[in-house]
């Protein structure tokens, strides 16, 4: 698992990178809920742009980071996902429970 | 001729062995000549067949998991996925989205994209013997 975050203005940025499986999951959305934890974000991005496979480990991923935005009463935007990823997540119907973006500028 | 081509494996159920599998298929499935979309879905439907064996077929210790991949006629693939771990007791209730007897880290959503990424899949299990997995994809014949 490797990952970069940063925040700004309110607003917690995660950058994910390589193949989200179920080996490595469990590190990710837990990493992902003590930053939200520890920055209480208005605004948490989770950005796939170096994301190169998913699979429903990653629906997990993105389900734990919407309920520990949704417990501070915070947004999850989704950000930079690729072909693959995105078959993931539309055969899983996640595509409608959060807000995908492009592009955060 | 690629057609009568098959490859086996078998591995133990750690879960570095997701990744090993689903890119071994990949490689394998290479000379059928696949798009990028087609490949993607059966790395997809392999890893999620392989980590269904590693959490839920053996959930106290390592057991085998094994995997055939062969090249039918019309340029189908056909994947079996095997384990020998503790079955699975109610087969409808284990397809059901989102049903899952993982803990938060799983989305119970295997099944169901296995299902649809594959043009064909089928589960069979038997309750302290293993379960079975058959998939199969149809790729597109490239002029």
């Amino acid at each position: 698992m490797q990952f970069t975050s940063f925040l700004e203005n309110g607003r917690l940025t995660v950058a994910l990178t390589g193949e989200i499986d179920h080996h490595c999951a469990k590190s990710y959305i837990q990493a992902i809920a003590a930053k939200i934890e520890a920055y209480t974000p208005e605004l948490c991005v989770l950005d796939f742009t170096d994301v190169t496979f998913v699979d429903s480990s990653g629906i997990a991923v993105v389900i734990n980071a919407m309920r520990n935005m949704t417990q501070i009463r915070g947004q999850l935007v989704l950000t930079g996902i690729g072909n693959q990823p995105m078959r993931v997540f539309r055969a899983s119907g996640i595509d409608k429970l959060v807000e995908i973006k492009e592009a955060v500028s | 001729m690629k057609f009568g081509n098959y490859m086996i494996l078998e591995f133990p159920s750690k879960s570095t062995n997701e990744a090993f599998a689903r890119s071994a298929v990949a490689c394998f499935a290479a000379q059928m000549d696949p798009t990028l979309e087609e490949l993607g879905d059966i790395r997809t439907a392999v890893s999620e067949a392989v980590t269904n064996c590693i959490v839920h077929a053996y959930p106290q210790e390592l057991g085998n998991i094994t995997l055939r991949c062969r090249i039918l006629k019309d340029n189908v693939l056909d994947i079996v996925i095997k384990d020998k771990g503790v079955g699975i007791p109610d087969l409808e209730q284990a397809r059901r989205p989102t049903y899952t007897t993982g803990g938060a880290d799983r989305s119970g959503m295997g099944f169901t994209i296995m299902e649809s990424f594959m043009t064909s899949f089928e589960v069979s299990s038997q309750p302290g013997k293993g379960t079975t997995v058959h998939m199969r994809r149809k790729l597109r014949q490239r002029q």
